[in-house]
């Protein structure tokens, strides 16, 4: 390493001897035990080999098997932000080996040996040129990322929205979603249908998101990075996916208690699929219970107790709306916002007590009897 | 420094003559002297420290495996709120001023900090703030019975804290104990400042100062503008809960977005407000144990005096996800990018230092080669947090966790275990035990990264933080099993680490003034120094007095 200013030159050993005299401390200058290094350094090298062999075993299944990965991006937004990750990845990989092999070295390289004398190394005190070139090549890196940074955010936060986009209003609640879409006057929870959008003639998904009571926030990992839901504010994002599927996600802002069961579940469809099961829920609920008396008695259950306070059955008397809609409840595949399957018994367990499937969740316990809880699931089980 | 022999001659004949002391109890309870605060808040803090890190040790049981019934939700959520509030503001604030404190005048060649009662009321105030919000576990269900520990996490988003979603008084216990602390830390700070500027020694003039002062003085800076916020949204909380305010209150036209700016323009140089003392603490550890003088002090200063600015203007980085749009988002990607250049010339400064030296591997070396790796990997992660679309994927989940665990415990932590061993023999007058001391950090380097290289993956497989419980079938499983496993090994490294502080007190080799062959002025007096520090004032002449006390025919001064 060069330098602008006087290097200078070793000092001997008796200088030290000196300060030692002079401040009461005899044998001040100890040896450092470094003779193991090197084999320190050999056994790190296969300590960091084993461990970089237990990392791909586990890893080649878990990134295959995740259907949450966001490396392996199912819509646009999620994959202009693959192709962007990819490129600063790359970056700060080659700044990872690049300083972290010079400073590997300079450890190395530069140790105090056993043999060597007591002779101080030269004092460098710096470089202006040297400073200068660190400073100037990191400046020219931080340039390049902020431009293709600046793209992909324009790319994606100021995409035009094409004509034919489907609108969709998502409203967070504690622990739950609620799905709107104005244009067809369907009402939903828990489970986001939408139409897959071909790159010809595309018909992407825009998502308007409040929230009615504390900060959520929607990630679905492989469509596109996450918005959060604020209260008394309206964020937008848009999901485009080409390929029809169930694509998973959950709430990533802390929003309390079952911040943990808030899951997202997003079923792209092909449009023929998609207007068929938007015209199954623009049915109001009219179920036939004559052949099923049980499921007769659940319906009055269901609307002379408080369910009717916070949940709607379109067509009934039953029309809150702090809990999800009920109308078509038969129809999803969960419960309780994702993780509990939609099957009879669930449903019986769950309405019987909620807390014990997911403590914290706001839906209260009726205190119903077996039979009473045997007629409302009966009901709940025909709204299809 | 002519005068250090007569120094030492007088602190003997002054030591015979010192009135008969009061009880060892009153003597610590009422003291102003710098040095046994230093002590006090250090202690202090290793208490929260292990208490904390049971708390986490807590969380990693809970989700080392799926759909796991050890804790409760509220509990997890209690767990993760504390132990982060506790890490940041009752460990980590308290820890790196007791340090400042010990040293900044010993350095400086002070007799003591400028305002020596002002130093006693801010840690007093600090450590009833501690204490205040572990009451929260006793006291804090109130009148409702709907609270125990605060449950809000540690950046306690507005409207979770508004008092229909957190009744009873546990926020309540978080604002005043947060609060109180940052009372204290802004007293320290102006203490900081006013003994930096004040209270050198003859000749020591700032370009001449140590580099530790410097970056205490550009935290303390720090705390002036980034503290009083915190304090202000505070207060405008506890309006909110108690006096009908509306500040963050959404159902009523209030601002969530408030909260969030509020909080960061805190919590974000919070994070520099931490990190520049650590990299104090290397600037010494390094120079000393390669055997030569820091490379580029003025670019040091220079480069600390930047982050200490840039980073003011970074925080909203953390609302990236927030729906700033795409003008505002722009803005602070190149902000927070820019803190990345004179945080490079920091690491490039200390490689240069390093070559052409000869590295001496004793314990504060070791643990600051670790600081230097993991430094630098977690400057990198932060570059890529930085990149606000990858940051929409990345931001809430484990990568974000990962990532500032590894600046919290790979960077801060480590620094702080070199500075213990480093200054342990200044304050006792005893050195540390080695064996136990490389046990310590191979253990802790093993742990470390088996808990927090692995923690980036989940991450990337749409983990997101604070979630008490998962499903199986996400590809998280076996990432959270080898998480807790080296939990569990940075658990034993640190016990380890607390029998040696407690082990070496009583049966450590006797150091003498200077074990380290250093070349700062608190090497120039007893340890532990007598409580007026330097029987007569230092003078200096250079960066490095002892260095040209030691070497008289090549000091540093002719060059500077």
């Amino acid at each position: 390493m060069s330098s602008d200013r006087p290097t200078r030159h070793p000092e001997q050993h008796h200088a030290q001897r000196e300060f030692a005299l002079q401040y009461h401390a005899p044998g001040t200058r100890e040896q450092a035990p470094t003779q193991h290094l090197l084999d320190r350094v050999s056994s790190l090298r296969t300590g960091l080999l084993a461990f970089a062999a237990l990392l791909l075993l586990h890893a080649v299944p878990a990134f295959a098997v995740s259907p949450t990965n966001i490396f392996d991006p199912a819509a646009t937004p999620a994959r202009s932000i693959f192709s962007l990750s990819m490129l600063i990845l790359s970056v700060t990989l080659v700044i990872f080996l690049i300083v972290g092999g010079l400073l590997f070295y300079a450890m190395v390289r530069f140790r105090h040996r056993k043999d060597d004398s007591l002779v101080e190394p030269a004092q460098i005190y710096g470089s202006n040129q040297i400073e200068l070139s660190w400073t100037v090549i990191p400046i020219l890196i931080v340039v390049m990322l902020f431009l293709s940074t600046t793209r992909v955010i324009l790319e994606t936060e100021a995409a035009p929205k094409p004509a034919n986009a489907v609108d969709v209003t998502v409203i967070g609640h504690q622990y739950w979603w609620e799905y709107r879409y104005p244009k067809w006057g369907v009402v939903t929870a828990n489970e986001l249908h939408i139409p897959v959008s071909d790159p010809k003639s595309p018909t992407p998904t825009y998502l308007e998101m409040t929230s009615a009571d504390v900060s959520h926030s929607f990630w679905i990992p492989r469509l596109a990075g996450k918005t959060d839901l604020i209260p008394n504010r309206i964020n937008t994002m848009w999901i485009d996916p080409a390929v029809p599927g169930l694509y998973l996600g959950q709430c990533a802002q802390y929003c309390g208690a079952q911040h943990a069961k808030m899951l997202l579940r997003v079923y792209a469809q092909s449009p023929a699929d998609f207007a068929l099961w938007i015209k199954q829920q623009q049915q109001l609920a009219n179920p036939d219970l004559s052949a099923n008396p049980l499921a007769q008695e659940g319906e009055t259950v269901f609307l002379h107790n408080a369910c009717i306070n916070c949940h709607t059955v379109s067509g009934t008397v039953a029309n809150g709306r702090f809990g999800p809609d009920l109308t078509h409840l038969a129809s999803r595949d969960t419960i309780a916002s994702g993780p509990i399957v939609n099957n009879p018994q669930n449903l019986r367990q769950w309405i019987a007590d909620p807390s014990l499937m997911k403590p914290g969740s706001l839906m209260p316990s009726m205190h119903l009897n077996d039979h009473d809880l045997d007629a409302i699931t009966a009901y709940l089980t025909t709204l299809h | 420094m002519a005068t250090a022999t007569s120094g030492l001659e007088a602190i003997d004949q002054t030591r015979s003559a010192q009135p008969p002391r009061p009880s060892v109890i009153y003597e610590w309870l009422t003291t102003v002297d710098h040095k046994k605060i230093g002590i006090m808040y250090i202690v202090y803090a290793l208490l929260f420290l292990v208490i904390a890190g049971a708390e986490a040790l807590l969380m990693r049981i809970q989700l080392a495996v799926p759909n796991n019934h050890f804790l409760s939700p509220q509990v997890f959520n209690q767990l993760f709120t504390m132990h982060g509030t506790t890490m940041v503001f009752f460990v980590g604030i308290p820890v790196l001023f007791g340090f400042g404190n010990y040293l900044i005048p010993l350095m400086i060649g002070a007799r003591d900090m400028a305002f020596p009662r002002l130093n006693a009321f801010s840690f007093w105030l600090s450590a009833f703030g501690g204490i205040l919000l572990y009451l929260s576990y006793f006291a804090a269900s109130g009148l409702y019975g709907a609270g125990s520990a605060p449950d809000v996490g540690w950046f306690a988003y507005a409207p979770l804290t508004a008092r229909v979603f957190s009744p009873g008084h546990s926020t309540d216990y978080w604002t005043l104990s947060v609060l109180l602390s940052g009372i204290g830390t802004t007293a320290t700070a102006v203490n900081i400042v006013a003994t930096a500027f004040c209270m050198r020694c003859k000749g020591m003039i700032l370009t001449r100062m140590p580099l530790l002062v410097w970056l205490f003085l550009v935290t303390s800076c720090m705390v002036f503008v980034v503290v009083s916020p915190l304090t202000a949204a505070q207060i405008m909380l506890c309006i909110d809960r108690y006096l009908g305010g509306h500040f963050f209150d959404t159902q009523a036209g209030g601002s969530a977005m408030l909260w969030m700016h509020f909080f960061w323009i805190f919590g974000h140089p919070e994070v520099y407000i931490l990190i520049l003392p650590t990299f104090a603490f290397m600037n010494e550890i390094i120079p000393v144990f390669s055997r030569k003088a820091i490379f580029g002090y003025p670019a040091m200063v220079a480069a600390s005096v930047g982050i200490g600015f840039v980073s003011l203007g970074v925080w909203a980085h953390h609302m990236f996800t927030a729906g700033m749009g795409p003008a505002g988002n722009t803005f602070f990607v190149f902000a927070t990018m820019v803190v990345s250049v004179p945080t490079g010339i920091k690491m490039f400064n200390w490689l240069a230092t390093i070559w052409g030296g000869k590295v001496q591997y004793r314990p504060p070396m070791m643990f600051a080669a670790g600081f230097l790796f993991q430094f630098l990997l977690a400057g990198l992660t932060g570059i890529m947090l930085s990149v606000a679309p990858f940051d929409w994927q990345l931001s809430a989940s484990y990568f974000v966790v990962a990532h500032f665990h590894y600046v919290l415990v790979g960077g801060i932590l480590f620094s702080l275990f070199a500075a213990f061993y480093y200054w342990y023999p200044k304050v006792t007058g005893r050195m540390m035990n080695e064996t136990l001391a490389k046990w310590h950090f191979w253990l802790f380097v093993i742990g470390f990264h088996i808990t927090f290289d692995l923690m980036h993956i989940p991450g990337l497989l749409g983990m997101p933080r604070r979630i008490y419980t998962y499903e199986a079938g996400r590809g998280w499983e076996v990432w959270n099993m080898w998480i807790g496993i080296g939990a569990i090994i940075q658990t034993v490294a640190t016990l380890i680490f607390v029998y040696n502080l407690v082990h070496s007190y009583f049966r450590g080799k006797e150091a003498g003034p200077d074990p380290w062959d250093a070349w700062t002025l608190e090497w120039a007096t007893t340890s532990p120094p007598p409580s007026y520090n330097f029987a007569v004032e230092p003078t200096v002449t250079s960066r490095r007095p002892l260095w040209d006390l030691k070497h008289p025919h090549d000091t540093d001064s002719s060059y500077e």
